[in-house]
């Protein structure tokens, strides 16, 4: 076993913080509960036990009981590192004996604190700055990359008990959210006012940790993502430093103040600070929606399609993209029958007179590029069962093989490049038998590859990891970035480094080591 | 028939927020907490809106009992589709003890000057959980009634009713006019979008008085108290069954 360190836990800082912690919110406040700890070290990121081989980069922590003494093992790694920590012996295998066993299903961190208020965030900030304990925000735990992981144990500051929407302003469209306010909830809060807020990602997330992770939805391409839609953030720094974005109380549509800190924030990933209340932007509930769906010969024709729809300027809301592979599962899973080749779903919002024209105009632009199967509805019902396809893609491609876990991956190119990527993923595919049909936001260029795989053979594992690998690095190449929506958390960040180069990174760094000089804002993400 | 369709709207505490008794147990506390319309009140405006979008009834009408606030609903509903709304009104003091009784004999006084061919309504209000305003204003009326309605056809003279009951879907037929009341499947209620709110503040809106209809709010019923369900405890965890046995029966369970 190759060991770089052996050094005991520092076990008195944490009781002391622990006491008060439970000083500071009370009993019910703060938990060491293990199950309450496991559930707060996971999110829905494949970073799990069966999938853990898939991280190639990563630094870890952790401890275990030899003689009832815990050691913290710790090592720095570039390479992938595989262990089994079922039984109170840790087993880690290093890649010269490439030997693959399954990892420990996620990193609790050591305590989780449920802070109130942005008082009580500050001040269980302090106390954590003072001991050097790493915090690690917690939203909803839904992300995809990892993020929630407490790599280095540590503090989980659950946000949940904030949770309420704090001002609503409804003529100048926007309001201001607490953490636990998740994006369903707000649009449900608004739903009197004919407003709502349209960032969508696929899970009921926190709209503070969406802004953590700069998450973006299906109608992104008309309504923009967190980047566009966050007016102003209240965030608590590793010091228990309050500091309001744009100022406090601030929502002016634009600003041309000093430099933009709210979207340094936004995408930051909980390692810069904690995200205590968003104020975003909101947007008036559509008057009429259409929805369509249209088949084409190749990617190519539908990207095509996409294209001449954004340059004629139809103001679509929704283009979606299904390659032959996922149309194949969702007409199996749904009892459909679209055709089977590449399928473009499509959504206008607007008034009813402008709506006629959109569709009119959409459907001119598709079956000029080899577009057919054009179909349209503008009532509720058959509009869902047009979008149902989409809507269940994940769950039919989960189908396609049962008792299977999935993956998405997350790459965004220019749009021009997008047939190409498409086109050299897809035969990377089937070059290396791998399940993974497509569906993408395809006017941003953005699309996923959900990855159906059997977690308990490692090989495939090790295949879809390499293909992972070798998509980012195409889009890459193709001038595009290797997460679109997801963000970068744990497995993505040698990818980073690729992306940005020395000269952006060495700016994130300086960042960093400013905001948070002691590296206890959720250690061994992003950077 | 007259193709007109009451609906009865009910303000109440928004569904997600967390209800707090008042220290004196008197009731719940309402002041500065979020309200809206009934969600079974807008199954039941939704159902009325597209009964009249398929051409199937003439107007929609949306009533509400109560103080001035509730004006904010019947906009609501007016936002949602109604055609124009009577706002019954009713002081603080006597809201507080405005119940189903009272409710019903309004809507039945109403339904009869309104030439009202169907009254729909939620099949309960989340905040009394009475589910009997429906039933009694059709009794009142002496009109069929269809509640728990999970589908809704209204056809000449008369109306199909699917109704979710214990032992799964009854489906009726009620000769009209009639009382319906709207169980949780019968529709999904739109949106209020801004262009029809912004609309929707030119509807018009009649202000009555319960005694204009010959209603007396007097009730029979007094609220004595109100408690909080009781706290849930943690559980205990035992080593053995024997240590279960004996935790039983030291519960007096067994």
């Amino acid at each position: 076993m190759h060991c770089v360190a052996l050094i005991p836990v520092q076990n008195g800082g944490l009781k002391k913080a622990i006491s008060a912690f439970t000083s500071l919110c009370g009993e019910d406040g703060v938990s060491t509960g293990e199950t309450v700890r496991e559930q707060h070290g996971r999110d829905e990121s494949v970073h799990r036990s069966d999938f853990q081989n898939i991280l190639a980069y990563f630094s870890i922590a952790f401890t275990y009981r030899c003689s009832g003494v815990p050691h913290t093992f710790m090592f720095e790694t570039s390479s992938l590192h595989y262990f089994d920590n079922r039984t109170i012996n840790m087993y880690v295998y290093t890649k010269c004996t490439k030997k693959t066993v399954l990892l420990y299903r996620c990193r609790p961190p050591d305590v989780v604190v449920f802070p109130r208020c942005v008082e009580e965030v500050s001040a269980l900030a302090k106390i954590c700055y003072r001991h050097n304990l790493p915090i690690i925000p917690f939203g909803t735990g839904t992300g995809l990359e990892g993020g929630v992981g407490a790599l280095k144990g540590g503090v989980c500051f659950s946000l949940r008990k904030m949770d309420q929407v704090l001002d609503v302003h409804q003529e100048d469209f926007d309001v201001t959210v607490e953490p636990g306010v998740t994006r369903k909830a707000l649009n449900s809060y608004l739903r009197d006012t004919g407003l709502w807020f349209p960032v969508d990602p696929g899970a009921d997330a926190s709209l503070c940790g969406m802004a953590a992770t700069s998450a973006s939805g299906t109608n992104a391409v008309h309504y923009g993502t967190m980047r566009e839609n966050v007016l102003n953030l209240e965030v608590v720094l590793a010091d228990g430093s309050v500091v309001h974005t744009a100022g406090k109380g601030r929502r002016p549509r634009k600003s041309a103040a000093g430099y933009n800190l709210t979207n340094l924030f936004v995408g930051s990933e909980g390692t810069l600070g904690i995200i205590t209340k968003a104020t975003l932007r909101l947007y008036g509930i559509p008057e009429a929606v259409v929805s369509a769906v249209c088949s084409f010969p190749s990617v190519q024709a539908a990207v095509d399609s996409t294209v001449h729809v954004l340059q004629a300027g139809v103001p679509i809301a929704r283009i979606e993209f299904l390659d032959d592979v996922m149309v194949d599962a969702c007409n199996k899973f749904n009892s459909l029958s679209y055709p089977v080749t590449p399928t473009l779903f499509l959504e206008f919002h607007g008034t009813e007179d402008s709506l006629d024209e959109q569709v009119r105009t959409t459907e001119e632009i598709t079956s000029a590029n080899g577009g057919a199967d054009f179909q349209w509805a503008r009532d509720e019902g058959t509009r869902a069962r047009l979008w149902k396809a989409r809507h269940d893609a994940w769950y039919a491609a989960l189908a396609l093989r049962p008792g299977c876990k999935a993956y998405a991956t997350d790459v965004c190119v220019p749009l021009s490049r997008l047939p190409h990527i498409i086109v050299e993923t897809k035969e990377d595919l089937i070059q290396n038998g791998l399940t993974g049909p497509i569906a993408g936001h395809v006017g941003d260029g953005n699309f996923h590859c959900i990855m159906v795989l059997d977690p308990d053979d490692s090989d495939e594992v090790q295949r879809v990891h390499q293909f992972t690998e070798r998509l980012a690095r195409r889009a890459l190449a193709l001038e595009g970035t290797c997460t679109g929506e997801h963000g970068v958390g744990l497995g993505k960040r040698a990818l980073l480094r690729e992306e940005m180069g020395p000269g952006a990174m060495g700016v994130m760094q300086s960042l960093k080591e400013s905001l948070d000089p002691k590296n206890l804002m959720n250690p061994g993400k992003v950077l | 028939m007259s193709g007109r369709v009451l609906v009865g709207v009910k303000r109440v505490i928004d569904y997600a927020v967390k209800i707090r008794v008042k220290p004196d147990h008197s009731g719940v506390v309402t002041e500065g907490v979020k309200h809206s319309m009934n969600p079974f009140c807008e199954i039941a405006v939704e159902e009325a809106v597209k009964m009249k979008e398929k051409k199937l009834i003439k107007e929609v009408v949306a009533v509400s009992c109560g103080p001035q606030q509730v004006q904010e609903t019947i906009r609501t509903a007016l936002a949602m589709g109604a055609d124009r709304g009577i706002h019954v009104e009713v002081s603080a003091k006597e809201y507080e003890s405005l119940g189903p009784l009272q409710v019903s004999k309004i809507l039945a006084a109403l339904a009869k000057k309104e030439e009202a061919q169907l009254i729909i309504l939620g099949k309960q209000a989340i905040d009394g959980d009475c589910n009997q305003t429906g039933q009694m204003t059709a009794a009142l009326l002496d009109w069929p009634q269809g509640t728990f309605a999970s589908e809704v056809t209204l056809e000449a003279g008369h109306v199909k009713v699917v109704r979710e009951i214990d032992g799964g879907l009854e489906t009726i037929k009620i000769n009209t006019p009639a009382v319906l009341t709207a169980d949780l499947r019968l529709n999904t209620p739109r949106y209020a979008t801004l262009p029809n709110i912004m609309k929707a503040k030119k509807k018009k809106i009649a202000n009555v008085k319960p005694a204009d209809l010959g209603v007396e709010l007097a009730s029979k019923l007094q609220v004595l108290r109100v408690d909080e369900p009781p706290q849930r405890e943690a559980g205990v965890k035992v080593e053995s069954v024997d240590d279960l046995v004996g935790k039983l029966k030291e519960a007096g369970r067994i």
